[in-house]
């Protein structure tokens, strides 16, 4: 009920801004514009879904934007200089991503080390490889990347749903299912609710934690290339701080930083109002970029405090009814 | 050791333990302890704060090594190593905390693990069925869907119950279910109970509270500083031995004769309570305490010797009756007030509340005095070192060595260095929460001996104590309490360890469990 409620909340700021941006840009309330919004944020949907189980389990996961940078340099390496066929170079990088995912989720768990700093170090590592793979951007001329971004389902109105837009909502729907109804998914809440009671109850958090990298990992690959896609080029500085970017969407759309509580959907409403505001700045065309990042922040802080206060209330509020529920009282 | 077990052809041995031995460095928290489940059969596991009754149950789940002994279930031997090995072999334990998750439904933590799945899908629906049917067992009729954190902890122990019952446990170890449970949870919980041991559960259940115990158990088994003292049959046993078993007369090498009794009004009064308690705390008293005298504070555990503590030393605030010093009434709102009126507290939880273990004994000393003085007014080094070897002399801290982290000193030297920290404020009132707790038999002697002194040079002191021959050594005065309540105050000669004891049972007769 917490949780849906912040969900709601979510929906409602998304709603409301659009709204206001509507009214002032009449434009903005068009399928072009929404179409593009999702272009424009695809990989970033994809690494928040990933960076939702890491948040819900109580760890973090600061590599994702590294890895996003390695995935892209690889990607044009491999087909570009190496001739790897395309979608060989994807698995590839993908597996590389999993073994990447897999290491610190073994050192997380083997040595009881903070994710912060772990994956901090990740962080450190994946952008160093990348610049050692190549300091330059290589453009990507592969025939495929062509014929993926022409490919787009032309909407009423003008808009053109693109393939990586496509890709980004399918990935969504999937790791939703995966989260809200298997097993996996609710041992991924028991994990940030308490590690140690979770342990208790059998659930092998070993696994479990490096399965949740890995998945982490590789959606950040995937995101990777997604990105790759959109600017047809791999660059060792691109995504740089996306990871903080993504946290931010993750946290807006209702997910508990400590861990233990939140939903793949808000996580997408978290997107999609990070991509408004970008929306709104690039139509106004006076403001500087920067304030993309102003609004964030505000907003950050106010839905962080808002989440307190629904925590705190509902804290107060559950101490009444819970006496009066035991035994006999149906509901 | 008198024993009176039921036939062991209705009641056979579920659960066995055998000389089962566990030390920390040089402390035996267990020592050669024997103790037997039968099937069906409703245990209760009694003993003061440090009995070993906690040990036991840990090494018996595989949280400690146990260092000698076996441990067989249903004639097995086991040696699990963790809670999981316990859980697997059928021993399952629920803890006053319960170890679920708040945040997922009561279904999901009844199932977790093993949910119930049709191509990889959590078949939700089936799941919270089986949830309903597995929670109507236990009398409880609730939506299973709803979050455990929305329930009541009595539900919340239920849950956890039904879930260990669920994966087979055949042991059910039950450490103080009942501590925050109100009468009409614990009346349901005790249903639940009853329900399991008729289907040839076994249950060991923990608590301090001896109505409950006469009320659920079969047997009762009592262990003290690490000892057995006994297992009897509930019904053959009357409350006063049993309170006998718990607190009796041990030590005897470190019985001192009493200290002569002198007037009371020849004394200066520090400070005194009048009505003075917290709601759901500690019930009003009056309490005098006077310089140069000891009052001890006697009775169960739970019956409201640290609540009365922390109530003098200001550690918790009172919201009835007035405290006065030379009739004057003062604010005690907080542990700076206290110790703004010369009032000192060695707390009971030595490890957690009192010693900061990676300090040196020196810093450990020093800080209650620089507390005071304020950050202003730093304590110079050359200071600092003269008090640390000053009181390190007197009590005899060894190894005398002031930059020796104070975590790796024994318990009682942790103990003395932590009078130290009081005494370098040279306080006017101290309260120590049972300051022989944990540490061994010559230090213990040790702590006693500087008790008395102290009274001497005239501090008024406040005494909690299990050992109730240390009480009646070195007292002036003894409070007794019971369920968190003053019941009566002894004086001179009528401080004895059976008239202590007879306080306590008094009035506890079975008639009155009716009405509690």
């Amino acid at each position: 009920m917490k949780a849906s409620t912040s969900v709601a909340i979510t929906a409602f700021v998304l709603v409301a801004g659009f709204a206001l941006c509507a009214l002032q840009f009449p434009n903005i309330a068009s399928t072009r514009v929404v179409a593009n919004l999702l272009t424009d944020n695809a990989f970033l949907g994809i690494v928040a879904a990933g960076m939702t189980f890491v948040i819900i389990s109580g760890g973090i996961d600061l590599s994702v934007g590294s890895v996003i940078g390695f995935t892209t340099v690889f990607t044009a390496l491999a087909i570009e200089r190496w001739g790897i066929p395309p979608l060989a170079a994807f698995a590839m990088v993908l597996v590389l991503c999993a073994l990447f995912g897999a290491a610190m989720g073994t050192v997380i768990h083997v040595f009881e080390l903070p994710p912060f700093i772990v994956t901090l170090a990740g962080m450190f590592l994946a952008r160093g490889i990348s610049f050692l793979l190549s300091t330059e951007s290589i453009p990507i001329t592969a025939p495929i990347y062509s014929a993926v971004s022409d490919f787009a389902i032309r909407l009423p109105g003008g808009g053109r749903l693109t393939a990586i837009a496509i890709a980004m909502l399918v990935i969504l729907v999937l790791c939703a299912l995966l989260l809200h109804l298997t097993r996996f998914g609710a041992n991924v809440y028991a994990l940030g609710g308490s590690r140690a009671a979770t342990a208790l109850m059998g659930i092998p958090v070993g696994s479990m934690t490096i399965r949740i990298y890995m998945l982490s990992s590789v959606l950040a690959g995937l995101a990777g290339i997604v990105f790759s896609f959109y600017t047809a080029a791999g660059y060792s500085l691109s995504a740089v701080g996306v990871e903080l970017d993504t946290i931010a969407a993750v946290v807006i759309g209702g997910t508990l930083l400590t861990g233990g509580q939140g939903s793949v959907i808000g996580t997408f409403l978290g997107v999609l109002i990070q991509g408004m505001i970008q929306t709104y700045i690039n139509f106004d065309g006076t403001l500087s970029s920067w304030w993309t990042k102003i609004a964030t922040g505000v907003l950050l802080f106010v839905f962080i405090a808002l989440q307190q206060g629904l925590m705190a209330l509902a804290r107060r509020s559950s101490l009444k009814p819970a006496g009066a529920k035991p035994a006999g009282a149906p509901t | 050791m008198s024993d009176f077990s039921a036939p062991p052809a209705t009641r056979p041995a579920l659960l066995d333990i055998r000389g089962l031995s566990k030390s920390f460095g040089t402390l035996k928290a267990l020592d050669g302890v024997d103790f037997t489940l039968g099937e069906g059969e409703i245990h209760a596991l009694l003993g003061e704060n440090g009995a070993g009754k906690s040990t036991l149950i840990k090494v018996v789940t595989g949280v400690f090594a146990r260092d000698a002994g076996t441990v067989r279930l249903a004639g097995r031997e086991i040696a699990p190593r963790s809670a999981k090995d316990a859980v697997d072999a059928g021993i399952a334990t629920v803890y006053q905390e319960v170890n679920l998750l708040p945040n997922l439904s009561v279904a999901q933590n009844l199932f977790l693990g093993r949910q119930p799945t049709r191509f990889g899908v959590v078949r939700e629906g089936e799941m919270k069925r089986r949830a309903r049917a597995l929670l109507l067992d236990y009398g409880l009729d609730i939506d299973v869907g709803a979050p455990l954190s929305s329930y009541s902890v009595a539900v919340q122990h239920i849950t956890a119950i039904a879930r260990a019952v669920d994966l087979s446990a055949r042991v059910l170890i039950l450490d103080e279910p009942t501590a925050s449970l109100d009468r009409h949870e614990v009346e349901i919980l005790f249903n639940v109970m009853r329900k399991l041991a008729d289907r040839g559960i076994g249950i060991v259940f923990v608590s301090h509270f001896l109505d409950q115990v006469y009320e659920i158990c079969d047997r009762v088994t009592v262990l003290r500083n690490g000892r057995l003292i006994g297992s009897r049959d509930i019904a053959d046993l009357p409350r006063l031995d049993l309170i006998r078993m718990m607190l009796g007369r041990e030590l005897a090498e470190t019985t001192h004769e009493r200290a002569a009794s002198q007037p009371d009004t020849a004394r200066e009064v520090c400070v005194s309570f009048k009505r003075y308690g917290k709601q759901g705390y500690v019930a009003p008293f009056d309490l005098e305490l006077r310089c140069g005298e000891v009052v001890g504070l006697a009775g169960l555990l739970g019956s409201g010797r640290t609540e009365t503590a922390r109530l003098v030393f200001g550690a918790e605030r009172a919201d009835s009756g007035e405290a006065t010093i030379d009739g004057k009434a003062i604010k005690l709102n907080s542990p700076r007030d206290g110790a703004g009126f010369g009032f000192g507290y060695c707390p009971e939880e030595r490890k957690t509340e009192g010693i900061v273990a990676d300090l040196t004994v020196r810093e450990n000393i020093v800080l209650a005095l620089q507390a005071r003085r304020g950050l202003h007014r730093p304590l110079s080094r050359r200071e600092q070192d003269e008090i640390a070897m000053r009181y390190i002399r007197m009590l005899d801290i060894r190894p005398p060595d002031p930059e020796r982290p104070i975590g790796l000193l024994s318990g009682g030297n942790q103990q003395k260095a932590l009078l130290a920290r009081w005494l370098a404020t040279s306080p006017k009132l101290l309260v120590l929460d049972e300051p022989t707790r944990g540490i061994d038999v010559g230090a213990h002697a040790e702590i006693i001996r500087l008790v008395r002194e102290l009274c001497d040079q005239g501090l008024a002191l406040l005494v909690i104590s299990s050992e109730l021959d240390e009480i009646v050594t070195y007292s002036n005065r003894v409070v007794v309490l019971r369920d968190r309540e003053h019941v009566e105050e002894l004086k001179g000669d009528a401080i004895e360890v059976s008239s202590i004891l007879a306080a306590i049972a008094a009035d506890t007769a079975p008639a009155r469990e009716v009405a509690s």
